[in-house]
Parts: C-alpha cells; structure tokens; sequence
C-alpha cells in the first residue's frame, strides 16, 4: 500500500492531466523513488492509478534506461561508456570503480549503497570522461577524484 | 582570435543561467510583445521561411515550411514539443542553450506556437538532464507569472501553456514518431508517416516538433529579420549562427556558437584550442555519431548543411568529435556500433539484427581475428540497414560505411598483422 499523500497525489496529478497515460513515466519513477525499485506492487499500483493494464507498465518499464526492475542501491552510477569518455579513460573508470566496489556492471554492493550501470553518452562529453549519480553529473574525472566522490558518499551514510 | 556575434549564447554565463531580467535587458521578449495577437501566422511562419532555418535537431528540415504543413484547418488543440532528448553522442548543445538562458527558449516556444495557432506546449528531457528540467519547470512559472506563458498572453488572446515531460530514458526516444508515442505513455517505437505528425501527432492532433536550438533561434529572426538571420552565416547557403560542440582529442572541448559555414579548420584549431599534446588531425565525425567520418583532406571545408552535403556527409548535430594520428578509427567504430546495437528499439529485423552482426565482425577485426571476406559481409550488411523502418539504422550505417570507404588501409593493417596496430 502507497502511503495516502502519494497516493492522493499521484491522483491528483493524473485527474490534471488530459489524458492519464501521459503520466506513466512520472507514475513509475514516483513509485520507484518510494519502494527503492519498480516492484511488481509498483507495476501493478501505477496500472491501477492509470487505469491501464499492468501489461502496458511492463512494456514501457522493460523499455527505459532509468526505470529498474530489480533492487537498486541507494546510489545509482551511471558510467558513460561511450566514444568521448571512451577515448578519455572511461574504461579505466570502469573497472576502478569494480575493483573498489568489489561488483561488476549491473551489480549492487552488499550494503545495498552502490549499483553501477553502464549507460550511453549522458550528454556531457566536454566533460568526459563522465559518470552520474543519482542522475548528477560529475567530471571530467580520474581514479583519484573518483575514489574521493565514492569515499565521500561512503561516509555520508552513516 | 576573429570575433563573432554571439546572438544564441550571448547572455552565457559561466556559472549560473541568465535571469528573466537578463534575458529582458538584452531584447528578449520584444519580439513576442511586438508579434503577439499583432502579425498574422501566416506571417510568422513565411519570415521563418525566409530566414531559411534549417532544424538543428540533426535532420536539417526547414522550420518555416515544416510550419506550413500544418493544414490551416486543422482541429485543436496542436501541439508543440520542443525536443530536449539529445541523446546523440557527442551533442550536448541544447544542455547548454537550457542553462545559458531558458527564457530564450521559453519565448522561442510562444512565438513558434503562435504561427501554427497550438496552445500546448511539451518539452521533451531526457533523465540525465533533470538539473535542466528543473530549471525550465522554474522559469516557465516566473515566464507565466510575467505574462508570457499561460492564458490571454499580454492581452493578445493567444493562450499557450508549456509543460515539462521527463523522458524514461532511450536514445530512440530522440525520434520524433517515437517520441509521441513516448509522449502518450505508449512502448516508443517509432510509427511511419504518413500521417505526418503535423497533420496528426500527439493524441490525433497535429503536433510540430523542433528542436531545442531551433526554438531558440525564432525570437531573434522575428525581432531582427530573416534577412539578418541569413547574413550571420559565413556562407551562401547558410544561414544563422550554429552551436558546435567539439570533443575529442583537442585542447579545449566545448559547445561554441560561431557563424554558420564556419571552416572546420577554424573550429579546431582557433575555437576549440588546437589539437590536443601536439597531435596532427586525422579525421572527426562532424555531426554525431550517425555521420561518417570526415577525412583530413577536408581539414578546410565549410561546416555548413550544403558544404558537408557536397562531400557525401552531413552536417547533422554539429557535434564534432576529433580525432588524431594516434587514435584508431576501427576502434572508434567500435565504440559507435556498440551504442547502437545498445540502443535500437528491435522493432525491425534489419536493424536488430544487422548491428549486432556488424558489431560482432568489427570487434573481431579489432582484436586481431578479422578476415578479409568480413569487410565484404560488413558492408553488404551496412547497405541492409538502409532497409529499416527508421532513420536510426542509417545513421548506424554510417560511420561504418565511411570506415570501408575512406580507412580500408587500417582495416586491413588489423586483419593482416593480427592485432590492433594502435596497441602498444
Ligand atoms: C534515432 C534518432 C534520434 C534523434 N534524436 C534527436 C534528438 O535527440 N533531438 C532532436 O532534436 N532531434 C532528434 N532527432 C531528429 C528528429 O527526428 C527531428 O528531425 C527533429 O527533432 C526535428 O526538429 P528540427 O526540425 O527543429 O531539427 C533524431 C532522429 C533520429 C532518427
Ligand atoms: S531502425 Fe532500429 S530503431 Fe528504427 S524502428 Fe527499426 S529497430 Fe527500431
Ligand atoms: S560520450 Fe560520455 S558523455 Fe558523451
């Protein structure tokens, strides 16, 4: 169960709207901020509020970059891997980031803090080479900026 | 260094966006509280024409006459989505042109919407600008609060509203029959015209999509003149002034508005700092990653929609990404083809499946297990994707067709010396 002020919320968003299945995205990234990921509570909520089949939620959810299916951590990275951090070092990024996370692409840190994901160009190759977090961008990066970024939101947690 | 006129990014900062009040002090808004509810559409949309806007959005269409095709009779309420998706490798442009200076963009959208008559107003985002997303959600309530957003604006009886649409995220979505159907909660796959989105888009209306910086180019030609417009461009053919993003191995990378038809030589070696550790310019991608590679023999071309024309390319998004004498083009096409076999919708066969077979050919050349016989299948496969359903595997075919063409020595130094021959 949604707690009642998203729920009314969210409804009150979708009676605003001409046309509900404009919202799908919005629904779905709202009920993945509140249970962590997409669950399948959440696929069936968001048909629910929208007045569709949990079919159609699939279809869209199986399709998006930033929806998630599956358990996420608490800090999403998204290391570009494309041309431009390509040729600046993203690969070198990448596997900085697996060897101090201890996880491969698509894996979250067993204190559920970290999932990294590779993703296409972010849109900030005049910083490349470039990751977000939690859909903020940081770069143009080295191992040693990186592993201050990562150390800094290690101890944030507590 | 020769200066230019900055008309698109003159109120840039370095840190932080211009204000309304900024925006205002250096003419913004006047065309709008000249224009509104006072020149007719159909004036609005042939000054457009005149100025001969070409869409920067990477398919170089006219504004003006894509405005026309929008039938007079047409039933409300229209739709104008402004497309923010730019996920083109190597374009950040419109980025940029957000957090430079919203209202630019803002006032753009009202007078654009006021020549087709739409009242809705959509701007597409992609995820990864959420930063930009907030800004235009900020500034359109300080625009409404102004009066020049919203109902009845400044008197005129136009009412235009403008909202902002977060995208899931997916390169596709950057296409614009597949962004309405993102933008009616639908799986964006693309849909083939007819009917033209103009004639029935978004929800069965009919829906003009531009470009970010296209948008942004329409309050300067309506308050200066098309003919202004078209003597910003260093060239006949061209017109305005364009943003070009250089990446790659120059010193200094960055989004630069210069006139357009601007040499590329200049780009590089003025604008953008000269080529990065001394390194000599070997080729770039002049347009994204759906152009083909641009050979050093052009080192002097005139970075206009014709000059790259004339040469076989395209001009496309003007992203323009370097590259040097020690930078290895197979490996580049790598890169390229696996963003592309990353992001193709699968919807049509030759597409789905042709870029991963492309893909697979190219990665074993580059890793030394190539055979000659592969360059033949690559390319007969390239020439397959001109066979899909959307413009997305053409682009996909571009950069590899240009590698056959222009860089078949490299290709060959991998397949017969086993290895990457860049590797050291
Ligand atoms: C695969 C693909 C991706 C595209 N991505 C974008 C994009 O991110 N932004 C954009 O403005 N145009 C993009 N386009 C071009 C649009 O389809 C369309 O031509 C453009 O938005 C129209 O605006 P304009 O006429 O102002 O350029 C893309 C096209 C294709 C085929
Ligand atoms: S060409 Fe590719 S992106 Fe376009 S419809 Fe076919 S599968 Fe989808
Ligand atoms: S290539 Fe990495 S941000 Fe564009």
């Amino acid at each position: 169960m949604l707690p009642e002020e998203l729920q009314d919320k969210l409804e009150h968003d979708i009676a605003a709207v001409d046309h509900p299945k404009e919202l799908a995205v919005d629904v779905m990234f709202a009920l993945q901020d509140h249970y962590g990921y997409l669950t399948d509570e959440a696929v069936e909520t968001a048909a629910g509020l929208l007045g569709i089949a949990p079919v159609e939620i699939e279809e869209l959810a199986t399709f998006y970059t930033f929806v998630y299916r599956e358990p996420v951590g608490k800090y999403v990275i998204h290391v570009c891997d494309s041309l431009l951090c390509m040729l600046d070092g993203s690969e070198t990024i990448e596997a900085h980031l697996h060897q101090k996370l201890g996880i491969g692409a698509g894996e979250t840190t067993g204190d559920d803090l970290f999932t990294l994901l590779p993703v296409c160009c972010i849109g900030y190759c005049d910083r490349a080479p470039a990751i977000l977090i939690n859909r903020k961008v940081y770069g143009p990066l080295t191992v040693e900026s990186l592993d201050a970024i990562i150390d800094r939101l290690r101890a944030d947690k507590d | 260094m020769t200066s230019y006129p900055k008309v698109l990014l003159q109120n840039r900062k370095p840190d932080r966006i211009a204000t309304i009040d900024e925006y205002r002090e250096s003419g913004g808004y006047t065309a709008l509280t000249e224009s509104l509810g006072k020149v007719p559409s159909a004036d609005v949309r042939q000054t457009i024409q005149n100025a001969v806007l070409l869409g920067r959005g990477g398919a170089a269409f006219p504004a003006g006459m894509k405005m026309s095709t929008v039938p007079e009779d047409a039933p409300f309420p229209r739709y104008l989505v402004c497309n923010a998706d730019e996920m083109e490798p190597g374009t950040f442009k419109d980025r940029v042109l957000i957090h430079a200076d919203p209202h630019q963009l803002i006032e753009g959208m009202v007078l654009t919407a006021s020549g087709v008559q739409a009242e809705k107003g959509i701007v597409f985002i992609r995820p990864e600008y959420e930063s930009a997303a907030r800004i235009l959600e900020r500034e359109v309530g300080i625009a409404r609060d102004a009066g020049f957003v919203g109902k009845d604006i400044l008197g005129s009886g136009f009412d235009f509203h403008i909202d902002v649409h977060r995208s899931g995220g997916r390169y596709i979505c950057g296409e614009v029959t597949a962004q309405l159907n993102a933008l009616e909660g639908r799986r964006p796959n693309p849909r083939k015209p007819p009917p033209f989105p103009t004639v029935k888009g978004l929800w069965d209306r009919p829906t003009l999509v531009n470009n970010v910086e296209t948008l942004c180019c329409v309050p300067h030609i309506l308050k200066n003149g098309a003919d202004w417009f078209k003597h910003l461009a260093l060239t006949e053919t061209g017109a305005g002034t364009k943003l070009y993003c250089v990446s790659g191995k120059v010193n200094t990378p960055g989004c630069f508005e210069l006139p357009m038809g601007v040499p590329l030589r200049e780009i590089v070696e003025t604008h953008a700092g000269g080529m990065r550790s001394g390194g000599t310019f070997k080729a770039c991608l002049p347009g994204g990653a759906s152009t083909g590679f641009l050979p050093k023999e052009h080192f002097d071309i005139d970075m206009d929609f014709e000059g790259l024309k004339a040469v076989g390319n395209r001009l496309g998004t003007a992203a323009i990404m370097v590259f040097d004498e020690s930078t290895c083009l197979v490996r580049v096409t790598c890169n390229l083809i696996d963003f592309f076999a990353r992001e193709s919708c699968g919807w049509c066969t030759p597409c789905r499946e042709g870029i991963p077979y492309i893909k697979d050919l190219l990665w074993r050349i580059e890793n030394g297990q190539g055979e000659v016989a592969y360059l033949d299948m690559i390319d007969r496969m390239a020439r397959h994707l001109w066979n899909a359903y959307c413009a997305f595997a053409p682009g996909a075919a571009a950069p590899v067709q240009s590698l056959l063409e222009y860089y078949r020595d490299e290709l060959m130094a991998h397949i017969e010396g086993g290895s990457c021959p860049f590797d050291k």
